[in-house]
């Protein structure tokens, strides 16, 4: 070997190395290393796609395309808080790596479904579904189906639309039939053996449902009725029964133009915040005595009614044609101490972990708006296209979320 | 492109004036195709093929007489979830979306 082509092929050599370094770095700098718990997810909703969000930096981290149809969407958080399950209208159920901004995995469940929950141990995901009516369960690891629950009622096999589904300890979920007027609950714990407890004649046309955040009560409220359906979870023996009937004194309701949504949000400080149907009210109830102690006058009918996460404030959205607007109620008398406008089509809020803060999307504005809760003043903004859920990763460790 | 569009809108217009005075303008069929596809769409699915709303999507409707439609949007049905727009729409503009609806509603 000559001396030139030794040097050749030093330097050939010191070429890749510089290179291989090059490769190293970039790649670091794209990994960095941090946690999830203050990210969260915005839907856009035209776009079918998700903005991965910072809400400590106010930051968009990127977009994640190709979720299908999210006209009504909604999304779980695994338990590490690193993976969000975004269950779109399509039947879509994506897994999408919040970090890497990448899709895990995706499977098309459903024609037409409405949302999902996700096991106590964080092992299987569930998706409530409007067409074929029923419930669908995966394994939250690979979505793979584990089992299939048809909701079918009555004698003639028709199958009712989901609605309102709620995880509970023990790896069970409840939720609730809008046609058959029944609240089921499935223990999901041999998720191949499912065992269905079903509370029949619970009332007409439940529109959605919450579990208490201590998992004992799972109420369902109902559009075909004045009233609320409530199931003691520890007492099952005990059945269904109504609370909140008659709230509407008799009077005609008001159209509703859009139906309000249920969580286990809607809980605080020993009392329910609870949406009245076709009425401009907040309606709330004693959670020992569930008897109605007060009701608030707000500017709409309220959509999301919202506990901020220490219980002292509620904050309310309303269904078109009031959804420019936001009211907060102070929880210690009951009081609206706010009323906001953040923006064109208000649709959905998030509180941050511990509420110091609140993201409200403006759908007709495209944009996030970010509130200082104790101010109520504006602290941030953030460009999204047709922007409808929020959701924040704190989720995953709370039970009905 | 936007000399295009001006006249596009133009020429539509003009046929809009032509066809019948009920025919809502432009700028509102811009709001109503709006309306349809967020508001009813919170029922109805953004793109119409249903939701607890049943599908308003033409092979869906096809059989349906297109009067009781727009009298559906207008009066809604009692004792189900589908509420009356009589305060939001005029009977013109329903029936206005109702045709469009049978014919294949217009995108955003
Ligand atoms: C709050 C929910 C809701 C909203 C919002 C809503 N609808 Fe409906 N709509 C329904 C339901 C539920 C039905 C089915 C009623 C029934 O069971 O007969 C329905 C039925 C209809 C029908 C009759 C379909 C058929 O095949 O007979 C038409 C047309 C219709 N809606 C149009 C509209 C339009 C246009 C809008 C918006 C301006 C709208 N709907 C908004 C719930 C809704």
């Amino acid at each position: 070997m000559d001396r030139v082509s030794l040097i050749d092929r030093v330097s050939q050599g010191m070429k890749n190395l510089l290179v291989l370094m090059l490769v190293l770095l970039t790649g670091c700098a794209q990994q960095q290393l941090r946690g999830t718990g203050d990210l969260g997810v915005v839907i856009e909703r035209a776009a079918g796609r998700i903005v991965v969000v910072d809400s400590s930096a106010h930051a968009t981290l990127g977009t994640v395309e190709g979720l299908g149809d999210l006209s009504h969407a909604s999304v779980v958080f695994s338990r590490d808080g690193r993976y969000a399950y975004v269950f779109g209208r399509d039947g879509g159920i994506t897994k999408v790596d919040l970090l890497t901004q990448n899709i895990a995995r995706r499977v098309v469940q459903a024609g037409n479904s409405i949302g999902g929950a996700i096991s106590q141990d964080g092992r299987l995901v569930v998706a409530q579904n409007y067409e074929p009516g029923g419930i669908k369960v995966f394994d939250a690891e690979t979505l793979e189906l584990l089992a299939d629950i048809p909701s079918t009622f009555g004698n003639n096999g028709q199958r009712s639309k989901v609605v309102g589904l709620a995880d509970l300890p023990g790896n069970r979920f409840a939720y609730a039939l809008f046609e058959a007027g029944e609240i089921w609950v499935a223990d999901l714990s041999d998720p191949k053996h499912p065992q269905l407890t079903k509370y029949c004649d619970i009332g007409r046309q439940p529109y959605d449902g919450l579990v208490t955040p201590d998992g004992r009560y799972y109420l369902a409220g109902l559009f075909g009725e004045d009233g609320i359906a409530l199931v003691d979870l520890w007492k099952p023996e005990q059945g269904a029964r109504k609370i909140l009937a008659h709230y509407g004194r008799g009077e005609e309701k008001l159209p509703v133009f859009k139906m309000p949504h249920l969580r286990g949000w809607a809980v605080a400080g020993g009392r329910a915040y609870l949406p009245a149907v076709g009425r401009h009210e907040v309606l709330v109830v004693d959670t020992s005595t569930w008897q109605e102690v007060g009701r608030i006058s707000v500017k709409g009918q309220p959509v999301f009614v919202m506990a901020r996460p220490d219980a002292r404030q509620v904050w309310v959205n309303f269904a078109f044609p009031d959804n420019g607007w936001v009211q907060v109620i102070d929880t210690l008398d009951n009081r609206l101490i706010d009323t906001l406008a953040p923006g064109k089509a208000v649709l959905h809020l998030e509180f941050t972990p511990k509420g110091e803060q609140v993201w409200i999307s403006a759908r007709d504005d495209n944009r996030v708006m970010i509130y200082d809760t104790l101010t109520r003043k504006p602290v941030g903004e953030l460009p999204a296209q047709s922007p409808s859920g929020i959701f924040f990763t704190s989720r995953a460790g709370r039970i009905g979320f | 492109m936007k000399s295009l569009c001006l006249l596009m809108c133009f020429s539509l217009a003009m046929q809009a004036s032509a066809q019948s005075t009920a025919e809502p303008t432009p700028a509102r069929q811009h709001e109503l195709i709006r309306l349809v596809r967020q508001d009813c769409g919170s029922c109805h699915g953004m793109t119409l093929k249903g939701g607890l709303g049943l599908p308003l999507l033409p092979d869906s409707l096809r059989d349906k007489p297109a009067s009781s439609l727009a009298a559906t949007v207008v009066h809604g049905r009692p004792g189900t979830a589908m509420p009356p727009w009589k305060t939001i729409l005029a009977e013109g503009e329903a029936e206005w979306i109702v045709s469009r609806l049978l014919t294949g509603f217009p995108k955003e």
